[in-house]
């Protein structure tokens, strides 16, 4: 396992540092002066320079890149040009929503996808298996931000059950902030559910092949006891992977459902960002989320690894 | 006769079929004719209910939605198929070169090259190209054909690598064929089902992008219609005409289910190993 983890690891990190040189290349590359483009024709030459300065465009670009990394890992991101406050405050900030909103919204789909997919792979071949598979299907094919408009359309417009949008805080009003998320974690978790109940279906119904609930099933275990204690466990490894995998679409997925609901998470930070100029907070939000895509990876790989050590050992 | 019967047997194959043929038919007849201008705007006849002259009713603008949906959907088209088209293009030969030299350099170097791709999700890529260059089409298609890129790599890569260790292709290693030689003449046209059935599903997933990036703003730009930009305009205004929020989308989901059926269907065909599995 060490071994593993030790190569993963050093895959990740590797990854992890292509993909800090492409977001610095990207921008380093930004045709024109990066200085007159985030503060416009209008700006002062003593504001463009002051700009420039602290930009550091009057450097090396390694020694710029150096210096970038440093701040990323140290987390001083610099400062947000539009806003006027540390990156790095700015983005705890937004953390505040986006990861409730990823968390509830898995958490969700989760909770939706697995019963369905046993549900289906129980009663494979009749109605309820046609159902969760119809839905499955609508799911993926449904954008999630048009899940999003219906929702409030239904749920706030016409049935004023939750906000259309906003975001009121944690800290004075709790329950207010959690019911602001509801609507905008169901419409990304729904796309999400319907990928993992088809998954969970597929994964248990190859594993109800296995000689081994064959054996469990001629001991007298009965036909729900297997495949709830034996099966579903079994299972596991691939539901596990592409659970992980979709976390990084549903981490995508936010950017658009925040300027859906205008939540102020990250996305809608992204979003704004672009439109304000404020290049270092784009380069640094970019270059996070990314990093939360390869963590999770490998954390997908780990987990998977932990619970079938198979595929692990065959790579020795 | 046949051979349509044979198709019959797969239900998701015809209705997917059905559907993307009438996306296309859509897309193709737009260009020649649509009921009206899909530019024309009428802001004295704005938020008009469906009937009469325009079916779907008319939009923020007066313009006639029936119209901008059948031009918006040779944007998704097109878009589709140029990210598509960009991502087999360069991701199919990637992934063949992959698994033809199999534990060398370059299949490593292009394992690396496809986690890095897959650390930014399409989304993700097309805000750093809109910081780089602006918002706009070609914005759009580079962010997902990039992505494609990836995705047709590694799925070559595991189809032809699927191929490699039958009989056949062991038989022309040992008749001294050239590696190139047989990556070409063996394996890639047996590992070509698996890649046109990912085309369909990239295709469907392109389609789901560009909207989602139109919406955004990242996208295809005015006058240029889109689905994405077009359920932007509504929701501003859904309290006004709710209708015009829900055409668009289901425009989006009828095209991404039959693309996504057409893939499931064409597997179905392709695999016959499949079908039993599918109907026990």
């Amino acid at each position: 396992m060490t071994s593993f983890l030790a190569r993963r690891v050093s895959v990740c990190l590797v990854t992890l540092w292509a993909a800090s040189v492409v977001v610095f290349a990207a921008m380093t590359a930004l045709p024109g002066d990066p200085a007159l483009v985030m503060l416009g024709t209008e700006a002062s030459p003593e504001t463009l320079a002051a700009l420039r300065r602290e930009l550091g465009l009057d450097r090396p670009v390694v020694e710029r890149y150096a210096a970038w990394v440093g701040g990323l890992l140290t987390g001083d991101l610099g400062v947000s040009h539009a806003y006027d406050v540390a990156v790095g405050a700015l983005i705890a900030d937004r953390l505040a929503v986006t990861v409730p909103l990823a968390v509830l919204a898995m958490g969700l789909a989760v909770a939706v996808a697995v019963p369905l997919g046993v549900l289906a792979a129980d009663r494979r071949g009749r109605f309820a298996d046609y159902g969760v598979l119809g839905f499955a299907q609508l799911g993926v094919a449904v954008p999630g931000f048009w899940i999003g408009i219906l929702l409030i359309l239904v749920f706030a417009v016409e049935l004023g059950w939750f906000p259309a949008g906003g975001f009121p805080g944690w800290q004075d009003q709790a329950a207010a902030a959690l019911s602001a998320l509801v609507l905008p974690a169901l419409a990304l978790a729904l796309p999400e559910a319907a990928i993992l109940a088809r998954v969970t279906r597929a994964a248990l119904l190859e594993t109800l092949a296995e000689d081994f609930v064959r054996t469990a099933r001629a001991k007298g275990l009965g036909r729900r006891a297997v495949l709830v204690r034996h099966v579903l466990r079994n299972a596991l490894v691939p539901m596990v992977t592409i659970g992980g995998l979709q976390f990084a679409f549903l981490i995508a997925g936010a950017i658009i459902i925040e300027s859906v609901f205008t939540l102020p998470g990250l996305g809608r930070l992204v979003v704004q960002a672009i439109g304000q100029r404020d290049l270092v907070v784009v380069q640094s939000v970019v270059v996070l989320l990314a990093a939360l895509v390869i963590a999770v990876n490998l954390l997908v790989d780990l987990a998977a690894a932990a619970i079938d050590p198979r595929p692990r050992l065959a790579d020795r | 006769m046949r051979r349509l019967l044979q198709i019959a047997r797969y239900p998701n194959l015809v209705v997917g079929g059905v559907l993307t043929g009438g996306l296309l038919a859509v897309a193709l007849l737009s260009l020649a004719w649509t009921p009206q201008d899909p530019a024309l705007q009428d802001i004295a006849g704005r938020f008009a209910p469906p009937g009469g002259a325009h079916w779907l009713g008319t939009d923020l603008y007066g313009r006639d939605t029936l119209s901008l949906m059948m031009a918006a959907a040779t944007t998704s088209v097109t878009v589709g198929l140029i990210a598509v088209g960009i991502g087999a293009g360069l991701g199919v030969p990637l992934g063949l070169v992959a698994a033809t030299w199999r534990g060398r350099w370059a299949d490593d170097a292009i394992g690396r090259l496809v986690d890095l791709v897959f650390a930014f999700p399409a989304l993700l890529s097309a805000v750093l190209i809109t910081a780089l260059v602006g918002p706009g089409a070609a914005t759009a298609i580079v962010a997902i054909g990039l992505f494609n890129v990836a995705v047709f790599a590694r799925v070559t890569r595991g189809a032809v690598r699927a191929v490699a260790v039958r009989d056949f292709v062991r038989a022309a290693q040992a008749l001294g064929r050239r590696r190139l030689d047989i990556a070409l003449t063996h394996l890639l046209p047996n590992a070509a089902g698996a890649i046109l059935v990912q085309a369909t599903v990239q295709f469907a997933v392109a389609i789901l992008a560009e909207a989602g990036l139109s919406y955004l703003g990242f996208g295809v730009q005015p006058p240029t219609p889109s689905w994405g930009k077009m359920l932007f305009d509504a929701q501003t205004l859904m309290f006004l005409a709710p209708m015009q929020a829900v055409y668009p989308g289901v425009a989006i989901a009828l095209a991404v289910l039959g693309l996504n059926l057409l893939g499931d269907g064409l597997r179905d065909l392709l695999d016959p190993r499949l079908v039993p599995m599918r109907a026990a």
